[in-house]
C-alpha cells in the first residue's frame, strides 16, 4: 500500500502535478464557498472560457498565457458588469454573450496556427502533469494571495453575501467587495488553468463547497471543509490517474463528484433514520 | 430639541418616474413612526432613500443633526424585508449580529471583547441569547425579525427602520414585536416602521405617515386617519367603511374595491 502511495512521487513532474492540485483545489475550495452561495457558478464558468481568447492570444504573440488569461477573465467581469447594470440586458444573457464571444475568438486564433493546437488544448482539458517549477511558483503565488485577501476581508465579504442591501446601507463598502469577489475569481480561473483545464474549473470551484454545504451549519465551516473535500479530491484524484492512466484534471472532477453524491446519499439515509439533526435545506422549506 | 431624523425635499425616480416626490419628514428623538400607503406607494422606497442606497434625484438626509457618511451611516440600523434576505445561507444567529459590528471593525481585527458584549447584549435585548447558536434559516418569521432587530442594536443604531417587520409573521410574534420596539423607544431608539396594518399603527404607534409617492400627511394617527386623507392616499384601493360609529379601512388589490 505504502509503495502504491510512494511510487508515483519518485517522478518530479508527478509531485509537481500532487502540489499544484491541491493548491489549486484548496483556492478553489475557499473561494467555492461564495460561488455557491452568491450563485455565481455561470460567472465563473464564463470567465473561465472567456480567459481561453487571452490564452490563445497571447500563445500566438509569444506572451504570457496567464496574463493574457488573466486580462481577458477581468475584462470579461467588468464587460459583464457594465452591459448589465444599464438595464437593457439582465445579467445571465450578457455572460453568454460574452464568454461566448471570447471563447469564439479563442478558437479562432487556434484555428489559424494548427502547429500548436496540441499544446493549447492543454488549458481546455488541464494538463497538471506538465507543471514546470515556475509554474508551481505562480500557482502559489496566486493562490497565496487569494486566501490572504479573502482572510483579510472575510468578515466584509461574508456581510455582503449574505445582506447586501443592510452592509452597503450600514457603511460597509458593498460595491468594492463584489468586485474584489470577481476578481479574486478571475485569479482563481486562471490559476487553476492548467491542472483542471477551462472546461472543468467550474467543477472545481462549485463541487467541493456544495458538498461542504450539506454538512455545515455555519459559513467558516464550511469554507474549512470545502478546502478540506477539494484536497481530498485532488489527491485521489492524482493517483487514480497515474495507475489507471487517464487524464488527471477530469479524474479529479469525477472524485469530488462522488464524494458529492457519497454525503448526498449519506445525508438522506441519516434523515430517514433520524439521526439528522438538521440540514441546511430545512429553511428552503420553511423560508 | 434634537431632531432623529431631518428628510427634505426627498426624491428617487425609477425609470422616468417619480417613486418618492419631495418627501419631508422630521422626526424627534424617541419618536415611533407608522409609514402607511398603498402597494407600489413608495413605503420601500422611502427607507431606502433616508438609508442612501437607492440613488437620489434630489433631497437630503440628517440623522442626528449629521449628513450621512460612512460613520454616521452607523446610527441607522435597516430591518429589510424578508424576501430580500438569502435565509439558506450557513450563519448562525450569532453570526448574523455579529455582522452589526462589521462596520466598526478594522480589517485586520478580531472581534474585541466589547463587539462580542454588544452582540451578547443585543441577543438579550431582543430575547434571543438563548438560541444565538441555531441557524438563521431554522428560526420562525417573527425570530428572525428580532435576530436582524439585535443586529441594528449591535451596530449601535439609535435610528431603526423596518420595512414591514410584521408580513407573514403570526399574530402572537407580531405583539412580540411591538413590544420590543416600545422597550426600545423606551430606551430612547426613534423608530420607523412600514406596514399595511392600519389598526395597528393607530393603536400603537406615535406618529402615522400617509405615503403614495409623496407625504399625503404626517401626524398623530387619530388626526391623520380620516377619510378624506386616507382615500386620497389610496385612492381605490381603499374601502372606507362606517361600522357602528367606528370608521374602518379595507384594502383592496384591485382599484374598485370588490377584492376584500
Amino acid at each position: 500500500m505504502v509503495e502504491h502511495l510512494l511510487e508515483p512521487l519518485g517522478y518530479g513532474f508527478m509531485q509537481r502535478g500532487l502540489l499544484a492540485s491541491v493548491l489549486v483545489a484548496m483556492v478553489c475550495g475557499a473561494l467555492g464557498s461564495f460561488v455557491v452561495l452568491k450563485r455565481l457558478a455561470f460567472i465563473g464558468d464564463a470567465l473561465a472560457h472567456a480567459s481561453f481568447g487571452g490564452v490563445a492570444l497571447a500563445f500566438v504573440l509569444g506572451l504570457n498565457v496567464y496574463a493574457g488569461a488573466f486580462v481577458f477573465a477581468l475584462a470579461t467581469a467588468l464587460g459583464i458588469g457594465a452591459l448589465s447594470q444599464h438595464g437593457k440586458v439582465r445579467s445571465d444573457t450578457a455572460i453568454g454573450v460574452l464568454f461566448s464571444g471570447t471563447f469564439a475568438l479563442g478558437i479562432v486564433i487556434i484555428s489559424s496556427v494548427e502547429n500548436y493546437t496540441t499544446d493549447l488544448f492543454g488549458y481546455l482539458f488541464g494538463d497538471v502533469l506538465s507543471i514546470t517549477a515556475r509554474d508551481l511558483l505562480a500557482i502559489s503565488l496566486a493562490g497565496t494571495a487569494v486566501i490572504v485577501l479573502l482572510g483579510l476581508f472575510y468578515r466584509q465579504l461574508l456581510f455582503v453575501a449574505f445582506d447586501p442591501a443592510v452592509a452597503a446601507a450600514s457603511g460597509v463598502p458593498a460595491r468594492a467587495l463584489e468586485y474584489l469577489l470577481l476578481g479574486l475569481l478571475g485569479v482563481t480561473i486562471v490559476a487553476a488553468l492548467q491542472a483542471v483545464g477551462i472546461v472543468l474549473v467550474v467543477a472545481l470551484l462549485v463541487t467541493p463547497s456544495a458538498t461542504a454545504y450539506l454538512f455545515c451549519r455555519r459559513f467558516h465551516h464550511m469554507i474549512l471543509a470545502s478546502m478540506g473535500i477539494g484536497c481530498l479530491s485532488a489527491l485521489v484524484g492524482i493517483y487514480l490517474s497515474y495507475y489507471l492512466n487517464v487524464a488527471s484534471g477530469a479524474s479529479i472532477i469525477l472524485v469530488s463528484t462522488a464524494l458529492f453524491f457519497v454525503v448526498l446519499g449519506g445525508r438522506a439515509l441519516l434523515r430517514r433514520t433520524g439521526g439528522w439533526r438538521s440540514g441546511p435545506f430545512r429553511g428552503y422549506h420553511s423560508a | 430639541m434634537e431632531k432623529a431624523l431631518e428628510v427634505r425635499d426627498l426624491t428617487v425616480v425609477y425609470g422616468g418616474r417619480a417613486a418618492l416626490e419631495g418627501a419631508e419628514l422630521e422626526l424627534p428623538r424617541g419618536a415611533m413612526l407608522g409609514v402607511v400607503g398603498p402597494n407600489g406607494g413608495g413605503k420601500s422606497t422611502l427607507l431606502k432613500a433616508v438609508l442612501g442606497i437607492v440613488p437620489l434625484a434630489r433631497g437630503e438626509v440628517r440623522v442626528l443633526g449629521r449628513r450621512l457618511d460612512r460613520r454616521s451611516r452607523r446610527l441607522v440600523g435597516y430591518v429589510p424585508q424578508r424576501e430580500d434576505v438569502d435565509w439558506d445561507f450557513p450563519v448562525s444567529a450569532f453570526d448574523v449580529v455579529m455582522m452589526g459590528r462589521v462596520p466598526s471593525m478594522g480589517l485586520l481585527r478580531r472581534p474585541s471583547e466589547r463587539d462580542r458584549r454588544l452582540v451578547w447584549e443585543a441577543l438579550e435585548a431582543v430575547g434571543m441569547a438563548g438560541l444565538a447558536g441555531k441557524r438563521i434559516g431554522e428560526f420562525s418569521g417573527g425570530q428572525q425579525q428580532r435576530i436582524f432587530l439585535a443586529r441594528a442594536l449591535a451596530q449601535e443604531a439609535e435610528v431603526l427602520l423596518l420595512d414591514e417587520p410584521v408580513s407573514g409573521v403570526d399574530a402572537p410574534s407580531q405583539h412580540e414585536i411591538f413590544d420590543l420596539l416600545h422597550r426600545l423607544q423606551e430606551r430612547g431608539k426613534t423608530i420607523v416602521v412600514t406596514t399595511h396594518d392600519l389598526s395597528c399603527v393607530a393603536e400603537r404607534f406615535d406618529l402615522a405617515l400617509l405615503l403614495n409617492r409623496r407625504v399625503i400627511a404626517c401626524g398623530p394617527p387619530a388626526e391623520v386617519f380620516v377619510p378624506e386623507l386616507l382615500n386620497e392616499t389610496y385612492q381605490s384601493h381603499l374601502m372606507i367603511l362606517r361600522v357602528g360609529g367606528r370608521t374602518v379601512a379595507v384594502e383592496t388589490d384591485r382599484p374598485g374595491g370588490g377584492g376584500g
